[in-house]
């Protein structure tokens, strides 16, 4: 009796053991790319100490499928992006690669971005920069916000920067949108009152029911879910986020969003680009 | 009529002798079971990948056949003994009767 009820507590606590992450683990891809995984916090970020790539908080065999590109099904979705980037698909003809040499030569865009556009006078997102080369350069109606062809086009332009830091500039013109977007992250919203912080400042690490808190960092997007199969952007996660707290959400690609954006991404200053990232 | 489908395959170049290689499999596939419904409520058709086979220097190394329930981007991955240098060859049967083929060397050292 007092064997097998042992027995029984042993296995609870190997079930419990095998649903957390490895937190120390090292993440290098195809055996090449060196990711920082963990980096002191950047001075702005008053609430943490270190800050922490959301792949450290998933289970190991979620981690491995982000370890080589033949597993990461996020790759897929990185090559329709690379074919729609030759594609002479504008107007007249244009493709992508009649300007730009190829995605490679746009490797310090996913870091740096959401930038000070100083022409427009606005903070913009790679989905914006994007649409501005789609509707005035090749002539097109802009791509959803959230689109397939938008998705696709940022995985590409992410896959190309991997293991660059994030590094996004938060003074100068673009420091009202970052307060904007502080504003935004402390602020508790919905039916449940829970603000950004609640869930990936105060408890990362610990468990939201079935979910293993992580900081919420956004380095690794556009994120290939295992829930739904397909790529996601990261405001969409946004929206999903405000919408788990019982709130009415905004959309993506709004100026509230777009702020949010930027002072998330600010909060992983430091942090490798690794999308498209594998998560569940 | 699917679109965007694109085989990929990994094998390593070289093997040693009689030893066992990983091969691994990718198809960039929709997999439309044929069971859901659009938003007008009609049938969205069956169109999936119904068969996948790999040969090695033309001798049946498996075969598989595939179901509605399999999901999107169909992965395989599986060992195999390799008693010579030849080829693998992929073959992919869709249900609109295409047919998506890809082939890769390895030598044995």
């Amino acid at each position: 009796m007092t064997a097998s009820l042992y027995g029984a507590v042993l296995l609870a606590a190997l079930a419990a053991g095998a649903a957390y992450a490895d937190e120390d683990a090292d993440l290098v891809v195809n055996g090449e790319i060196e990711m920082t995984v963990r980096a002191p916090a950047p001075d702005h970020v008053e609430g943490l100490s270190e800050i922490m790539s959301g792949w450290l908080f998933r289970s190991d065999e979620t981690q491995a499928v982000q370890m080589d590109d033949f597993d990461n099904p996020g790759m897929i979705f990185v090559d329709a992006g690379r074919e729609t980037f030759n594609a002479e698909i504008g107007a007249d003809g244009e493709s992508c690669a009649s300007c730009h040499e190829g995605p490679e030569t746009l490797a310090d865009v996913r870091p740096t971005y959401p930038k000070w556009d100083p022409e427009r006078e606005t903070v913009q997102t790679v989905e914006m920069q994007v649409n501005e080369c789609v509707t005035e350069r090749m002539n097109l109606p802009e791509w959803k916000y959230t689109g397939d062809d938008m998705v696709n086009m940022t995985a590409l332009l992410a896959s190309a920067a991997r293991g660059k830091p994030v590094d996004v500039a938060i003074d100068g013109p673009a420091q009202s949108t970052w307060e904007q977007g502080k504003e935004m992250y402390y602020t508790r919203y919905g039916q449940l009152e829970l603000s950004c912080a609640n869930c990936h400042e105060d408890n990362y690490g610990n468990n939201i029911r079935a979910d293993h808190l992580s900081q919420g960092q956004i380095n690794g997007f556009p994120t290939y879910r295992l829930k739904n199969a397909k790529l996601n952007a990261v405001q969409s996660r946004f929206k999903g986020c405000i919408r788990d707290t019982r709130a009415e959400t905004f959309s993506p690609g709004s100026a509230e969003f777009v702020a949010l954006e930027l002072y998330v991404a600010s909060r992983g200053n430091g942090l490798s680009v690794e999308g498209p990232s594998v998560r569940n | 009529m699917a679109e965007n489908v694109r085989p990929r395959v990994k094998v390593p170049s070289t093997a040693d002798a009689g030893g066992t290689v990983t091969i691994k499999t990718l198809i960039s596939h929709q997999m439309e079971s044929g069971q859901r419904k659009d938003d007008n409520g009609e049938t969205i058709p069956r169109s999936i990948i119904n068969r996948f086979v790999v040969d090695f220097n033309g001798e049946n190394v498996i075969d598989v056949k595939m179901e509605p329930a399999i999901s999107t981007n169909p992965y395989f991955e599986f060992e195999a003994k390799v008693p010579e240098s030849g080829t693998f060859s992929f073959t992919w049967y869709d249900d609109d009767g295409s047919v998506y083929e890809d082939s890769k060397d390895i030598t044995v050292s």
